[in-house]
């Protein structure tokens, strides 16, 4: 079970932060996210969206291990 | 070090603090960043992280000005969760023999937090609520480190 954390504006459009899917990779993972919320998959394939698997920014089809913590991380901002 | 807080922090105390009991250090730099209200536009700024891998981000960018300016010492404050205009939300302290090195390492690391940091703001006013997103400027100031 792959352990999904959205950040900034994705969590705001999901309507949630933090959820537990079960998907071998992570464009397995996307692809389950935007069957169940078409918004949600335009948004994770939109400019600037990274993604971290056990925080590790890697690939967008990167493979994910049983536990794979998986955060999309949208562009960032701080200061 | 880097710490994050969800609480409001006093940039005097902190730099005090850093200043203390340092008897090689030259020079100490250092840069408050305040939430500003835009005319009454930004009620409160919200700002979120991924603890464990914000943390982890900002540590390779000190690793890095480390080794491009001659520093002693770096000490990295930022605020997450609501805050007003007015407060602090970032503070950077750097400490080397020699000023340059302390004002361009605290340059170097401000301009990687504004627009590299794993960090989401989002200012809510009369209008409603938007995530902010780096200016045009912030990626300029960036690329300025940029190696040719």
């Amino acid at each position: 079970m792959a352990r999904v954390l959205l950040f900034g504006a994705l969590s705001d459009l999901a309507g949630w932060r933090e959820k537990t899917l079960e998907a071998n990779s992570v464009g397995d993972l996307r692809r389950q996210l935007a069957a169940g919320d078409a918004a949600l998959g335009g948004a994770l394939d939109g400019p600037g969206v990274q993604v971290a698997v056990d925080q590790t920014i890697v690939r967008h089809d990167a493979a994910l291990t049983a536990d794979s913590e998986v955060a999309f991380l949208p562009p960032m901002s701080g200061g | 070090m880097i710490r994050l807080t969800d609480t409001e922090f006093d940039p005097g105390i902190l730099l005090g603090d850093f200043c203390r009991g340092r008897t090689e250090t030259g020079a100490v730099a250092s840069f408050v960043g305040l939430a500003r209200a835009e005319g009454g536009s930004a009620a409160v700024l919200e700002l979120d992280a991924y603890p464990g891998f914000t943390e982890a981000q900002i540590a390779r960018h000190v690793t890095a000005a480390q080794t491009r300016f001659d520093l002693q010492d770096v000490l990295i404050v930022h605020r997450t969760g609501a805050i007003t205009p007015g407060q602090p939300i970032v503070f950077v302290a750097t400490a080397a023999p020699h000023r340059r090195a302390a004002f361009e390492a605290c340059d170097f690391l401000m301009d990687y937090l504004k627009s590299r940091a794993p960090f989401w703001k989002k200012e809510t006013g009369p209008d409603g609520a938007r995530w902010i997103e780096p200016r045009p400027q912030d990626l300029t100031d960036l690329a300025r480190w940029e190696t040719p």
